[in-house]
């Protein structure tokens, strides 16, 4: 392994780093690029694939070529546009929760108050915690009709407790996505804000701005980059929302919490119809991809200007 | 200085309470989980802080034979996973920081992009390959797949440390006679190595948490913790003290080490766009 690539160490010495001359060393990267493009390409063709093929598991004799029945057929899914707008209703929501909550959050840990260093502790707990945790954590002791902390609490106030999952399933999963997600808003939008310059906020203080005009003037732009980063990442995370809904209401009660993800789950795995499914694979790629398209090209800006400092 | 000014400045106590106040609010559940994981299963229907803490619900769960070889799993695939995509990217990285072509940004921006694939788009052929290849319920498999996803956040992440590293330090060992090798072992390794150490504790928090692919790829043989746990959601039965105590064994390490490395954390997840 060392021979190749002592010899053009040496060679290197008298040359510039940025010579184009091809240099053995570079080849340390074909493992990576070979795997991540394999990774890439080899099950996105197979799933395009599956996409127009007749390909069920429980009728293996009828294959052949269908072309967009697939589609077709996913598409008059009475599943289908449900799951779609399921999916960005809660993206959408945990998004608007997580922002703006986490926002709120980090102005208010960006102030000195006692015990700070252990509350911001508490605060990102619950982004460790394992989906299936969180799922069901939330599920058995917060939401549960009979034993659970709300049910308890509305009780200890005189009111009818509220089977959350079975009569606000979609709010329930939300609550319990926006739990785990929070903390990522907030621990973000935290390290950007400690890089305010202070002396900005000093100044627009001594002009004689409030509170909430240094945050809307001052703090806010400062943070518009954070919040892009947050809402791409939160995104292509939340486009594959799965474990919380498998374990809370298994995309129930009908279709009430099934999204894209949980869809193609069920349709693939538990209906065995590998057809249909990759037909929602592709246009669950097609939705992220419409959303990496921006958040790639941003962080092109962001790496221009980190490699030119 | 900023503490200083603020000595001049002093903020309202109800700022702070308030914050605390959120904290409480937003770490209760796991707050909750952890002290009903030392109650009876007859207590833990009662909310009450006020009880005599028992180990029963530990015992019980560590007792049942199979859930050392979930713990097992976890660590297998989580080590392994993080072992080799390390090793597969520090060189990579090291190449794409100190020998840059034109290339370089287009193809680190094309790793990320790999990042950004939903998982359920490629679900049916991965889940067929490994029931093909006799994968499907290995923690081989689910190995495989946790190196191949965290790959390009280890590539990137490392890409931001090596590129952090002064190059004239590299030059002048290179002058002084030292070749790629030991340059890479001798200087860039230990003074990036809290890099590093970072970007591990990042990929093993993001597989030991990992619950799509292991549990539509793993049932019983390969199945981690996320699986065992996600076992416990068949109604019939609760057993919440004990449900405790397995998430609590399950959460405890890795919120730990999510605490430790909570600076370097910001980076890896932002791949470097939030220092």
């Amino acid at each position: 392994m060392s021979t190749p690539f002592a010899q053009t160490a040496n060679a290197a010495v008298p040359a510039r780093p940025s010579a184009s001359k091809f240099k053995p060393v570079r080849l340390l990267q074909t493992p990576s690029v070979l795997l991540l493009l394999l990774w890439m390409i080899v099950p996105l063709a197979m799933t395009l694939y599956f996409s127009v093929i007749r390909y069920n598991l429980m009728m293996p004799e009828a294959t052949g070529f269908v072309g967009l029945d697939n589609y077709a057929f996913l598409l008059s899914d009475p599943a289908f546009w449900p799951s779609i707008l399921n999916t960005l209703l809660l993206i959408g929501s945990v998004l608007v929760i997580s922002v703006v909550g986490g926002t709120l959050l980090a102005v208010l840990f960006d102030q000195p108050f006692f015990g700070r260093g252990i509350a911001r502790l508490l605060v990102i707990g619950p982004f460790f915690v394992m989906p299936t945790v969180a799922a069901l954590i939330w599920k058995n002791m917060i939401l549960h009709p009979v034993y659970g902390l709300l049910a308890w609490a509305m009780r200890l106030v005189g009111l009818e407790p509220v089977d959350w999952l079975a009569e606000y399933p979609m709010l329930s999963v939300i609550m319990i996505v926006a739990w785990q997600w929070i903390p990522f808003a907030f621990l973000i939008l935290l390290t950007a804000l400690q890089s305010l310059d202070m002396e900005q906020k000093e100044a627009a203080q001594l002009d004689g701005a409030g509170p909430v005009r240094v945050f809307w003037y001052v703090v806010l732009p400062h943070l518009k980059r954070a919040i892009t980063v947050v809402i791409m990442i939160e995104t292509i995370f939340l486009l594959s929302i799965f474990a919380e809904i498998f374990t809370t209401t298994a995309g129930g009660p009908g279709t009430a919490t099934t999204n894209l993800a949980y869809l193609v789950y069920s349709i693939g795995l538990q209906q065995f119809d590998i057809g249909i499914a990759s037909a929602g694979g592709i246009i669950a790629v097609v939705l992220a991809n419409i959303v990496s398209f921006f958040l790639v090209r941003m962080m092109a800006k962001n790496l221009k200007g980190a490699n030119e400092k | 200085m900023s503490a200083l000014k603020n000595k001049k400045r002093k903020n309202p106590l109800w700022l702070g309470v308030l914050a605390w106040a959120c904290a409480i609010v937003l770490f209760f559940p796991i707050f909750w989980v952890a002290i009903t994981a030392f109650k009876t299963e007859h207590q833990a229907y009662v909310p009450t802080l006020i009880f005599w803490p028992t180990l029963e619900s530990f015992h019980e769960v560590l007792a049942r034979s199979n859930y050392m070889s979930f713990v097992g799993n976890s660590l297998i695939v989580s080590l392994g996973s993080t072992i080799l995509a390390l090793l597969i990217a520090v060189p990579a990285a090291y190449s794409m920081a100190f020998f840059p072509t034109a290339k370089t940004q287009k193809l680190l921006l094309w790793m990320l992009s790999t990042k950004m694939m939903p998982a359920v788009g490629v679900l049916i052929p991965i889940y067929l390959l490994a029931k093909n290849s006799g994968l499907l319920d290995t923690v081989t498999g689910l190995t495989i797949i946790y190196t191949l996803i965290n790959l390009p956040i280890a590539v990137w992440m490392a890409f931001t440390y090596f590129n952090d590293v002064p190059k004239e330090i590299l030059e002048a060992a290179r002058i002084d006679g030292a070749n790629a090798w030991q340059e890479m072992l001798y200087l860039l390794l230990p003074t990036s190595m809290p890099g590093l150490v970072s970007t591990a504790l990042l990929l093993i928090i993001l597989s030991w948490n990992e619950a799509f692919w292991s549990i539509n790829l793993t049932s019983v043989n390969g199945a981690p913790l996320t699986v065992f746990i996600a076992s416990y959601s068949n109604p019939e039965g609760l057993f919440w003290a004990k449900l405790s105590a397995a998430s609590l064994l399950a959460i405890a390490p890795i919120m730990v080490l999510g605490w430790l490395a909570q600076k370097q954390l910001v980076r890896g997840l932002t791949f470097g766009a939030v220092k």
